[in-house]
């Protein structure tokens, strides 16, 4: 406070800071990364690092772009329920029953669907009324009451497992056969439709950070230099181009018999949640509440936030998100049995977020974090799998990078605390 | 124009009008009364320093006046209007902010995203960072507070006198007209002490009503326009602090009177209803 007193009187919002252009905000960004603020670097290098390791490891089966869908599909479930998760986890809580409220809205859509014939849509809605029932409850435990949600969702871990053992009987399975849902996380768009969501999603990022930018320079506030936004959007172009152009090629044995390529049908769902939940996150008061509960609870209080509402909400949230997973996982196995959402589900979706960067103590993390923590637990069972790796071994290993992701957080998190950046 | 005793009327003196007046109002938990016919006024565009010993019912009038519970008892007039208020947003409705000694920050947010906690501006359902950041800057500008770099930077990354700067800044964002500081020096040292004095003064030269509890005479006498000191739980004296010394003062805080001023004997000795508390006077060294 006594450091900087005589400077000359201005709007604090601008004072020394050099001119914005792409050298400093590269430079802004390695010092934010040696403050602590390591935001998704160690995922995006997890990912890079696991890429070429399988590549080289088992160049032809690892990379081709049959394994490359294949992993989007096998990913898209994990990605979901973790996206839930993180909401939960910004408040510093945590729902370890997302994998069997999966399971549990699953079996509601499997059995409005299959047992009683009724459209796909009806059992879509009774699924995810089941999940937000389910987050309504323990929202309400935990928010109204005050138990640890650790307690609550292990009791709701235990509970829902039975309760879908009841709905589908032991040893049973409902068997999913209609087209609506088994195309969700099995089928594939037309190549040309691929390239249309590829432009859709490059232009409207292009369009709406063009424009963010040129409305706060007109309002005369800090706004990134046009570089940087044309940077990060020739990124995303690139990336985006070339996974479009590799999931665009044919990927069947066999194409005479079959033809497979195309973006999967999935990514239309994961880019709409991520569009979606981030806007939530990023641009409403509701979003801005969530952060604020997650850092200081006794603060948002008395900020006059209504501190148990916005936790009921992110548990139905996560709950209702848990529920979406649930549906992706009946599509990719055409059928739900009393194992859906079980074994390792949760613990693998709450390790995506993290490893993704979404701190455990609260009131840091982004959607973003699920998907590309999502992408590394996924690249690692399906690599380990290629490497004809038994589960013993591919639980041990998923482990070991949960707990470095973990230390990343806890390690990040005190270097923070040290720069003050939290 | 000494107010010799809380149950004198306000002095014919041409002195402006109290903005937020208390008259006689008590409040006790349980079988303890912890006001006692308490009177309190502050006025607009000046410091009121509320002084008192440990326990002797700051933090309970304050509270009291920022709703956070209803006296039990007593007149509580805003404006000239006499009002109710039970909870904080009343209050906050009428324009009374209360910045705690824990201040209350989220560090994993930014300055702006601090200022307009809980009371976000948006538009259209999106939150308008523009507006809100404009306007952070100007009030921020406005106390003259020119010691952020940036007010997109992380609450977590500034000093004890920064996030004590942006408590008081969030507490006049929204146009209040009474502001009430619960020692916000404790925990400063004295280069940022100073500085927190500077802007209790600007906010009364811009207007503001402000009460500020402090313990340390030295930040009351160099602030405050009015000091009003709390003994076990009545309201000893208010006084103009041009009118008054630091030993009167010390004495109204540790034995309630001091010659002229403070409780007649028949108050001190009445002592606290509850009957628990010391029928004498604190000696110096418990006070301090
Ligand atoms: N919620 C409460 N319940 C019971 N007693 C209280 C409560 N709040 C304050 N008191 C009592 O009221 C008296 C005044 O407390 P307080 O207003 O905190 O004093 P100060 O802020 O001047 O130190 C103390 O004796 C304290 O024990
Ligand atoms: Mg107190």
């Amino acid at each position: 406070m006594t450091s900087s007193t005589l400077a000359p009187e201005a709007p604090a919002a601008d004072e020394g800071r050099p001119r914005p252009g792409l050298g400093t905000a590269i430079r802004a960004y390695v010092s934010a990364v040696r403050g602590g603020d390591v935001g998704a670097l160690p995922a995006v290098l997890g990912l890079v690092v696991l890429t070429l390791v399988f590549s080289i490891l088992r160049p032809s089966t690892f990379t081709n772009a049959f394994n490359f869908a294949n992993l989007i599909n096998q990913s898209a479930a994990l990605i979901v329920i973790a996206m839930g998760l993180v909401f939960v986890l910004l408040l510093g809580e945590i729902d370890l029953s997302a994998g069997f409220s999966a399971g549990t809205a699953a079996s509601i859509m499997g059995i409005v669907l299959t047992r009683q014939g009724h459209p796909w849509w009806l059992a879509i809605i009774a699924g995810l009324v089941t999940g937000a029932v389910i987050g309504t409850c323990i929202g309400m435990l935990v928010a109204r009451l005050g138990i640890p949600s650790f307690v609550v969702t292990l009791a709701a871990f235990l509970g829902l497992q039975g309760v879908l053992l009841k709905l589908i009987g032991e040893g049973g399975t409902i068997s999913v056969r209609d087209p609506v849902l088994l195309a969700l996380n099995n089928n594939n768009l037309p190549v040309w439709l691929g390239w249309v969501l590829f432009a859709v999603v490059v232009g409207a990022y292009a369009y709406v950070s063009l424009r963010r930018a040129a409305a706060r320079r007109a309002d005369g506030l800090h706004a990134d230099a046009i570089e940087v936004v044309l940077a990060k959007v020739a990124v995303l172009a690139v990336l985006l181009g070339a996974a479009t152009w590799y999931l665009s090629t044919e990927r069947s044995r066999n194409p005479a018999v079959t033809s497979i390529k195309g973006v999967p049908e999935v990514i239309v769902l994961l880019v709409a949640l991520l569009v979606l939940l981030n806007f939530l996150l990023g641009r409403t008061a509701f979003g801005r509440h969530v952060y604020a509960v997650g850092g200081n609870a006794e603060a948002a209080r008395r900020a006059g936030i209504n501190v148990q509402r916005v936790k009921l909400l992110c548990f139905v949230l996560c709950s209702t998100l848990a529920a979406i997973g649930g549906f992706l996982l009946a599509s990719r196995d055409n059928s739900i049995s009393p194992t859906t959402g079980g074994a390792e589900t949760l613990l693998y979706a709450v390790g995506a977020a993290v490893i993704g960067g979404t701190s455990l103590f609260g009131g840091k993390g982004k959607m973003m974090d699920a998907v590309l923590g999502g992408l590394v637990i996924a690249i690692i069972i399906n690599g380990m799998g290629l490497l004809n790796q038994p589960s013993s071994v591919v639980y041990m290993v998923t482990g070991v990078v949960l707990l470095v992701a973990a230390s990343v957080d806890a390690i990040s998190r005190r270097r923070a605390a040290a720069t003050g950046r939290v | 124009m000494t107010m010799p005793s809380t149950t004198d009327a306000p002095s014919a003196d041409p002195a402006p009008e109290a903005l937020l007046q208390l008259r006689g109002v008590n409040k006790s938990f349980g079988a303890v009364h912890v006001l006692q016919d308490v009177d309190f006024d502050t006025y607009a565009g000046q410091v009121t320093a509320l002084v008192g010993d440990n326990g002797a019912g700051k933090s309970t009038l304050i509270k009291g006046i920022a709703g956070i519970y209803g006296f039990d008892s007593g007149m509580y007039t805003f404006d000239g209007h006499r009002v109710t208020v039970t909870n904080p947003k009343q209050a906050n409705a009428l324009g009374i902010e209360v910045v705690y000694q824990d201040l209350a920050l989220c560090d994993n947010l930014d300055i702006v995203h601090n200022l307009f906690l809980g009371r976000e501006i948006t538009k259209g359902g999106r939150l308008d960072e523009a507006a809100m950041e404009r306007r952070a800057a100007e009030t921020l500008a406005g106390l003259s507070v020119r010691t952020v770099k940036s007010i997109r930077q992380l609450v977590a990354s500034l000093s004890g006198g920064q996030r004590q700067t942006v408590a008081i800044a969030r507490s006049v964002i929204w146009n209040s007209r009474v502001v009430i500081l619960d020692e916000p020096t404790a925990a400063l040292g004295v280069a940022q002490t100073e500085q927190v004095l500077k802007l209790v003064r600007r906010l009364a030269d811009n207007g503001l009503a402000v009460v500020l509890i402090s313990h340390n005479l030295n930040d009351v006498f160099e602030v405050a326009d009015n000091i009003s000191v709390l003994y076990l739980g009545r309201m000893a004296a208010q006084v103009r602090s041009a009118d008054v010394t630091r030993n009167q003062v010390v004495e109204l805080i540790t034995s309630g009177r001091s010659g002229a001023l403070g409780l007649g004997a028949a108050a001190l000795t009445a002592g606290p209803a509850d009957g628990t508390e010391p029928t004498g006077p604190l000696t110096n060294a418990e006070a301090s």
